[in-house]
């Protein structure tokens, strides 16, 4: 059946005088991907794309059962226990998400370290970035829903960060409540926030992103643009790259479901609001430095001085990261790129510190 | 490491009349044949995912026997509706005393018929198919089959329900 749709016969006539067939394989053709000794983080960005794809698949099965409101923790107990694969699924979903967070994260250093980030690909990394901040809120918003003791907190906390703002911080903290505590209207907004608006917001932002990226093509990292034009090697995207790249979501899928299976995601007791902080709390492992950094400064500063303190930091930091294409323009070997290497090392290094303190520390 | 894909089908479609199983082919049928494996490894648990709710409508239609409790208070040609598992059905205490237990979903296309204790019949709402009351048979209009018919043992304080 494939086969009868090779160019020139028919079949692939038909589709073509009518869906423009052949532009869409001269604009797949045109891209190709660099061979070097860093290739192997160009694979980070696809692997990020299948733990997405795998979430919005996962994530409509789970709606299929999922009750947001008073019935949330019943609903994902059902799924859990009562309906067959159920913990499967669920299990899926949120391996899937930290796969998705960690692939984002080593995309998103590979990319700064390789500074792909510069002229003319700007716009490529300020899509990526939205869209890592989209994933994060993606994580903060589907992890109430399960409506468990360890949910409710972590959510309580979270908010406390819009609280802070000041002036409208509280608005807006109680808008995302939907009251003065979390409770059932909290886990109604979330839904409709992590089940319908984000994934409006990040779909667009995401063919922007892949758009940019097939615009531009793939980007040489410093070392490799110093180096003569033939000494370059490349091998066409399609198929080549994508057939290797389609071996990387294999992988992906056998360790996701790997994790899934020995694993399994487990569910706590249903959120009491009169019910203390549970022993050793801390939020999963993408939100731990900023909680181990919110935790530092106010030891050493305590009351609203080191919360606001630590908060200010982090925005400032997070600003400049933003900012780095405008900083760090072409100056391959320069002192300002030198510098914008040694801000990313610094970045990854209070990331992956403050990270293992806050788990040291628990 | 690097894969090499089979450049020319033509080529080694040639060689495989010549030697049987070549390089080619084998790799083929054994893509193949993971593709289909790691579909049913992905679609089944999905399949019994989205099926459970199916499977436990199903155990609950397997049901036997129904006791309805103070059923046997039911008033002289009056009908009561009741769930046999899943299905809506339906009690009628006839004026001559007699007890019937029908299924009450339609053999047409399946509504849920009504007891019109005026004219001792069951009529649907639906397409105007009626049944006579006290056997189930279809009487008239378009249900192509009767209404199943129940077994209805009355004691005091209750009704029990069973298959034929």
């Amino acid at each position: 059946m494939v086969g009868n749709l090779k160019p020139g016969s028919k079949l692939y006539e038909w589709f073509n005088d009518r869906l423009g067939l052949d532009e869409l394989v001269a604009f797949a053709q045109h891209k190709t991907v660099p061979v070097h000794k860093h290739s192997a983080w160009y694979y980070w960005g696809g692997i990020s794309l299948f733990c997405f794809l795998v979430q919005l698949f996962t994530g409509v099965l789970l709606l299929i059962y999922y009750r947001p409101g008073p019935d949330a923790h019943e609903s994902v107990r059902q799924i859990t226990y009562d309906i067959h694969f159920g913990w499967l699924i669920r299990s899926v979903h949120n391996w899937s998400a930290n796969g998705f967070l960690l692939s984002v994260f080593v995309h998103m250093f590979s990319v700064y370290f390789m500074k792909s980030y510069q002229k003319p690909r700007e716009f490529g990394w300020w899509s990526g970035m939205a869209l890592l901040m989209l994933g994060l809120l993606f994580g903060f918003s589907g992890y109430l829903l399960p409506m468990d003791d360890l949910a409710f907190f972590a959510t309580k906390v979270g908010l406390e960060i819009p609280n802070s703002v000041p002036v409208v911080g509280p608005t807006i903290a109680s808008l995302f409540r939907g009251g003065s505590e979390v409770g059932e209207q909290t886990v109604q907004r979330f839904f409709a926030l992590h089940a319908v608006v984000l994934p409006l917001l990040y779909l667009p932002l995401l063919f922007v992103h892949l758009w940019l990226v097939q615009k531009h093509g793939m980007s040489l990292p410093p070392s490799e643009q110093e180096k003569p034009v033939a000494k370059l090697k490349t091998i066409p995207f399609f198929p080549n790259f994508l057939l290797k790249d389609l071996a990387m979501w294999l992988i992906a899928m056998n360790v996701i479901a790997l994790m899934a299976s020995l694993f399994p995601w487990q569910m706590g007791k249903a959120a009491d609001p009169l019910a203390p902080a549970p022993p050793g709390i801390h939020p999963e492992w993408y939100f731990m430095s900023p909680f181990q950094l919110l935790k530092i400064m106010g030891n050493l500063m305590p009351g609203a001085l080191g919360e606001g303190v630590g908060m200010g930091v982090f925005t400032l930091g997070l600003a400049l990261w933003c900012l780095i294409p405008l900083y760090d323009t072409k100056s391959a070997g320069g002192k300002r790129a030198r510098n914008a290497t040694y801000f990313g090392l610094l970045a990854l290094g209070l990331y992956i510190g403050t990270t293992i303190w806050g788990y040291v520390g628990l | 490491m690097s894969v090499e894909l089979p450049m020319n089908p033509a080529e080694s479609e040639d060689e495989n009349d010549e030697k049987g199983l070549t390089r080619g082919s084998f790799v083929k049928v054994a893509i193949g044949g993971m593709c289909v494996g790691y579909a049913g490894i992905i679609g089944y648990p999905i399949y019994r995912y989205l099926n459970s709710p199916v499977e436990k409508s199903a155990a609950m239609a397997a049901v036997s026997e129904v006791a309805l409790k103070d059923a046997d208070k039911l008033p002289l040609g009056t009908a009561m509706m009741f769930r046999f598992g899943p299905h809506p059905s339906m009690l009628i205490h006839h004026k001559d005393g007699s007890w019937v237990a029908l299924d009450a979903v339609c053999t047409h296309l399946a509504c849920t018929v009504q007891y019109h204790p005026e004219e001792d019949a069951i009529v649907c709402a639906c397409h105007g198919g009626r049944y006579d009351s006290k056997t189930g048979e279809n009487v008239s209009g378009p249900p192509p089959k009767p209404l199943t018919k129940f077994v209805a043992k009355v004691s005091p304080g209750s009704v029990v329900v069973t298959r034929a």
